[in-house]
């Protein structure tokens, strides 16, 4: 039984992988009082009787904010944001007003606002609920956000694959157009800015925000040089840009609505707001939940709010932040001190889900996307998966990232076609660390994580491949 | 502690010392400086940073600064406190700051340049043994500084194309291509024809024209110079020869006026490429294409390999001495040519004075393309007026000299290697003229001629040129002339000599330049051989600053700036 080989291995005693997977859940469910999702940008999306036409946004109070706002003086909003401590649902987590802060006003050149709709993280699918279901949500946050950092042109560059999201979009702007809401004299104010769509065509590097740049400007994404090429500073066409993910700028409205201070007790302090969680994998319900940040563990996220594993499976590992965001084992400890001094000890299912604690745990919450992967998942395989998928994607650009991913990719497909050497995992290893940190987008990260955690955290799934490389598992393949 | 730098230099600490740099400066251009290399690939002080290759990656760190008061944070020991960027930072795009700490040589960074190495191999096609670049190549250089001498690479390498034509000069082999984008840079930055790109992602990323275009502009060959391994290679030179077994000897361009500096790569005295060597002054690295295949004069059908009177055969002493007996006591002109060295028209001026020679002088003009090859074909215009031998902006023809024929002021003519025929003398007015003729190819001209000394072409010979920004600048002997030929300058103090028994003009450049450093207010004063030989020199061309220069504003020329 695999379970056995996890404990034997790891020293942990078959009775504790009873309790961590049954009881303990069951004591959970009965005992605690179930965090309940809090719908702020998702409010309406899922709501049968709503529609993404302007009309039943504006019955539900739209474009309100865009009016309280324009009565504003920019710096104003721009204030209301850094309290309210809003921080990138892109990726990174930078705090959104602190970007705004860094824009370079002085220069005199027009200032551009970017909205990242290019949603290519694999395990992550929630700017898309937004765009397709509640586009002038969006739309009302970009303007707001214009507006407060006085951009002269707002784009949103909308992964190619929206091909629907594309289309919703377009007509949202014009429906916002006609009402006064974007374009010229927005609401008849001084401020005018127009509001166009940019279609991607196909590449996961377009989501990077300096590849991003490049292609809006038509050339190939890849990604600058920082420094110099900092978008605050030199962004879309060498002039001061903002470039923020779709749930960002949405949160903006709401910022709005609340006020910043009241906004920031949403959540945990340094994880204000709520966050939309997209979790897939082998779990009864996947699909996407607003909380808290902080609501609620990763335990709860699994076995309360989406049903637990499948009967009789048990929890391998969970990526808690997209595919870039390294592994999470089922059977880790993870203790240390957070930044405000509180010393922590949990299991996978004590990380709670905010910035802060997949994170502490050592990994991060990047996009969003919890990939759950139980017993039935050759992790051997999934690495093999998600390097097919990096390699692919690597712009080509600079050397570490454009040869190390192919290299990582070429070395998991041959293991996972019957031709292992125990070597393999400490090559693997020493590539990704060969990658990390010596490139020029964050992309090496990206793709060097993975590996680096899969690697040593699975290492005897690697080594046992060369010991039976036909191990009947590895004919699945799971994400 | 670092101690306050000069005004427009900042003090650094490299690898644990203190050293001064000009402010502005990357780091491996200051590195350079105090003689450590930084390893790099796509940086090129000529053109953008792309800070792709990752190659000179070193640690890094600045002063640290109370944030509160932005006073300087220090040491136990009072040294200010350096606050070392995590992470390794590219040292092409980070500039010089007083107080900046780097260290090239830590262990990190050995790591790191092991790493990059390894990552630059593990595709590459590694065939050295057939490859041109092989012996100049940065990737056979740093894998012998930083390789692992052994491949944990067990997989299929990528494969690509291995000769794509990209234009009619230059083939591309992929497969050896580290995707730099120093091609790409040059041509769109240097060249402004942006015709190269990648196509395809990640490793298999490859180099391409775009559609419909290819890379045909005349500083196409620039792109096979800088490119740092073996993918792009110049079509003529392909295959040809080791470079190791190349000598290298510095030269000049003499296609124009703006004076390229060149490496003239020769073996066993025969020249097979010829390339620019850098000078910030006037070329930065490059130069046309049309200027390297200039060498293949040297053996052109109509080169002039052995003196002749008359069209027959004759040994040089009985060429000089006929030659002797047509300007002795007669009336001679002498038509310069500004593409002679600047010794050797001030020998000619110093001839027409023992002659009493009248003396024209022709210019060739064509297009300016505002980079390197100027709207004046001649490597030495300049030199024509400060050697004194014109005083006049030279005319684009002789038709001067047509009328002094026409008139029948002149019996005899002494003609460095221009075409009378076509610099509008009619043959006609030729007629019961006679032709002395001292030139490299036969002509028209050479072909009237009663007397045929032949002369060195500027690989044959040293000397020096005037560029269009009055910079003087040395050439040197590549290659050895034609067997029994002698240089121009010999030839010319040996006529000089037989008209004139006095003078003590001698052919050695050294003494020609104190000769010309002499004659009053002569702006070569000061200057001497061997100072050429360290580098350009330029000199005042006050003297000359109304006559119509044609050439326009191109790479480091500025013709409102004729003047030194
Ligand atoms: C390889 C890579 C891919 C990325 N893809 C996306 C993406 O698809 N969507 C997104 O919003 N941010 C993406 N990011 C993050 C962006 O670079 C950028 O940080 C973000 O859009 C900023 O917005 P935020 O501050 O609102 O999070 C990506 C980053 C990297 C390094
Ligand atoms: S890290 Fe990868 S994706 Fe980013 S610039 Fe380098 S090659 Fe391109
Ligand atoms: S480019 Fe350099 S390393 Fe590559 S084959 Fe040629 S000589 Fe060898
Ligand atoms: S062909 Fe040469 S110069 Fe061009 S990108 Fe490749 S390696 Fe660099
Ligand atoms: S030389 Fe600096 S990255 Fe290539």
């Amino acid at each position: 039984m695999r379970t056995k080989d996890f404990a034997a291995t790891n020293k942990i005693s078959l009775a504790n992988e009873y309790h961590r997977y049954n009881l303990k859940s069951v004591i959970f469910m009965i005992s605690k009082k179930i965090a309940k999702e809090k719908r702020i940008i998702l409010k309406h999306a899922d709501d049968p009787n709503y529609s993404n036409k302007i009309g039943c946004y504006l019955r539900k109070g739209g474009y309100k904010m865009l009016e309280k706002s324009l009565k504003l003086k920019p710096e104003e909003i721009g204030e209301e944001v850094l309290k309210s401590g809003v921080r990138g649902r892109g990726g990174a987590g930078f705090p959104a007003g602190m970007k705004w802060k860094f824009l370079d006003r002085k220069s005199g050149k027009p200032i551009y606002l970017i909205c990242n709709a290019d949603e290519s993280e694999p395990g992550t699918f929630k700017d898309r609920q937004i765009i397709y279901k509640d586009p002038h949500q969006l739309i009302e946050g970009m303007m707001i956000t214009a507006y407060a950092i006085q951009a002269k042109l707002a784009f949103i560059y909308i992964r190619a694959e929206f091909f629907e999201g594309a289309k919703i979009l377009e007509r949202a702007i014009s429906e916002a157009k006609e009402k006064g809401f974007c374009g010229e004299n927005i609401l008849d104010s001084d401020y005018s800015c127009d509001l166009v769509i940019h279609r991607g065509a196909g590449a996961y590097i377009c989501g990077e925000e300096t590849g991003l740049i490049e292609s809006l400007e038509g050339k190939r994404p890849n990604p600058r040089i920082k420094p110099p090429y900092f978008p605050a500073v030199l962004g879309l066409y060498q002039c001061p840009t903002i470039v923020n993910n779709v749930e960002t700028l949405c949160n903006v409205r709401h910022i709005m609505k609340m006020g910043g201070d009241a906004y920031a007790k949403l959540g945990k302090p340094n994880n204000t707001g709520t966050r939309i969680w997209c979790v897939s994998g082998q779990v009864v319900k996947p699909g996407y939940y607003e909380f808290e940040c902080g609501a609620l563990t990763l335990g709860e996220m699994i076995y309360d709010i989406c049903g637990g594993l499948h009967p009789g499976r048990s929890l391998q590992a969970v990526i808690p932040g997209g595919s870039s965001a390294k592994v999470l084992r089922a059977d880790e400890r993870f203790t240390g001190k957070m930044k405000d001094g509180t010393e922590f000890d949990w299991g996978i299912e004590d990380i709670p889900l905010d910035f802060d604690g997949p994170m502490a745990a050592g990994s991060m919450s990047g996009s969003g996307g919890i990939i759950v992967m139980d017993d039935t998942v050759d992790m051997v395989q999934a690495m093999a998966n998600i390097n097919a998928f990096y390699a692919h994607e690597s712009c080509g650009q600079c050397t570490p990232c454009r040869e190390g991913v192919l290299w990582m990719r070429k070395i998991t497909k041959r293991i996972c076609s019957g031709h292992a050497r125990e070597e393999d995992a400490d090559l693997l290893l020493s590539v990704a660390n060969q990658i990390e940190g010596r490139t020029i987008c964050a992309f090496g990260e990206a793709a060097a994580w993975p590996t680096q955690s899969f690697v040593s955290k699975f290492r005897d799934d690697f080594i046992a491949k060369a010991k039976h490389p036909s191990d009947e598992k590895s004919q699945l393949q799971l994400i | 502690m670092i101690a306050p730098g000069k005004e427009d230099s900042v003090v650094i600490n490299l690898d644990g010392k203190d050293v001064s740099v000009p402010s502005g400066t990357n780091l491996v251009d200051a590195a350079a400086l105090h003689g450590k290399e930084i390893p790099h690939y796509c940086y090129h002080p000529q053109l953008s940073v792309a800070g792709n290759c990752r190659m000179c990656l070193i640690e890094m760190g600045t002063p640290m600064r109370d944030r509160g008061s932005g006073k300087a944070v220090l040491n136990d020991d009072g040294s200010p406190k350096i606050g070392w960027v995590p992470k390794p930072v590219i040292g092409c795009a980070t500039n010089v700051s007083a107080g900046m700490h780097v260290k090239t040589e830590s262990d990190v960074v050995k790591e790191c340049r092991e790493g990059i190495m390894e990552f630059l191999l593990v595709n590459h096609p590694l065939d050295c043994p057939i490859c041109d670049q092989a012996g100049e190549c940065r990737l056979q250089e740093f894998a012998t500084d930083y390789g692992r001498g052994y491949s944990r690479f067990v997989e299929r390498k990528n494969v690509k194309p291995k000769r794509t034509r990209l234009g009619p000069r230059v083939t591309l082999d992929d497969e050896r291509c580290i995707l730099c984008s120093r091609c790409i840079r040059f041509s769109q930055e240097v060249a402004k024809d942006d015709v190269l790109g990648f196509v395809d992602r990640g490793s298999f990323s490859t180099l391409t024209c775009f559609p419909g275009k290819e890379l045909s502009n005349n500083y196409s060959l620039n792109t096979v110079d800088i490119c740092p391994v073996g993918a792009l290679t110049s079509t003529d030179f392909r295959f040809k020869m080791r470079v190791w077994f190349l000598k290298e000897t510095r030269s000049i361009c003499t296609e124009s006026s703006a004076g390229s500096n060149i490496t003239v790569s020769s073996r066993e005295g025969q020249v097979y490429r010829i390339t620019p060597r850098r000078n910030d002054l006037v070329n930065d690295s490059w130069m046309t294409d049309s200027g390297r295949t200039l060498f293949k004069t040297v053996k052109a059908e109509n080169r002039l390999v052995f003196p002749s009177v008359s069209g027959s055969r004759v040994s040089l002493t009985e060429a000089m001495d006929t030659a002797f007996k047509l300007f002795k006591n007669k009336r001679v002109g002498v038509i310069g040519s500004c593409k002679s060295s600047l010794e050797e028209l001030f020998l000619l001026s110093q001839f027409c004075k023992a002659t009493k020679a009248k003396k024209f002088i022709r210019g060739h003009f064509g297009e300016d393309d505002g980079i390197l090859l100027s709207a004046d074909r001649t490597p030495n215009l300049r030199g024509a007026l400060v050697s004194g031998f014109a005083n006049k902006y030279p005319k684009s023809d002789l038709s001067i000299l047509n009328m002094a024929l026409q008139k029948g002021e002149l019996d005899t003519l002494v003609v460095m290697g221009e075409n009378l025929l076509d610099s509008k003398v009619d043959a006609a007015s030729l007629s019961g003229t006679e032709v002395v003729f001292l030139g490299t190819h036969a002509n028209e001209t050479s072909k009237l001629a009663s007397v045929v000394l032949p002369t060195l072409t500027a690989f044959e010979k040293s000397g020096s040129f005037i560029n269009r920004s009055f910079y003087v600048q040395a050439f040197l002997q590549a290659i050895p002339g034609p067997a029994g030929l002698i240089p121009d300058l010999q030839i010319l103090s040996n006529l000089i000599s037989s008209v004139d028994p006095e003078s003590d003009l001698s052919p050695d450049l050294k003494k020609i330049w104190i000769a010309m450093s002499r004659v009053r207010n002569s702006p070569l004063k000061g200057i001497s051989f061997s100072d050429l030989k360290q580098g350009t020199v330029q000199i005042d061309g006050s003297k000359w600053k109304n006559m119509p220069f044609v050439e326009k504003s191109a790479l480091h020329h500025n013709p409102m700036m004729k003047i030194k």
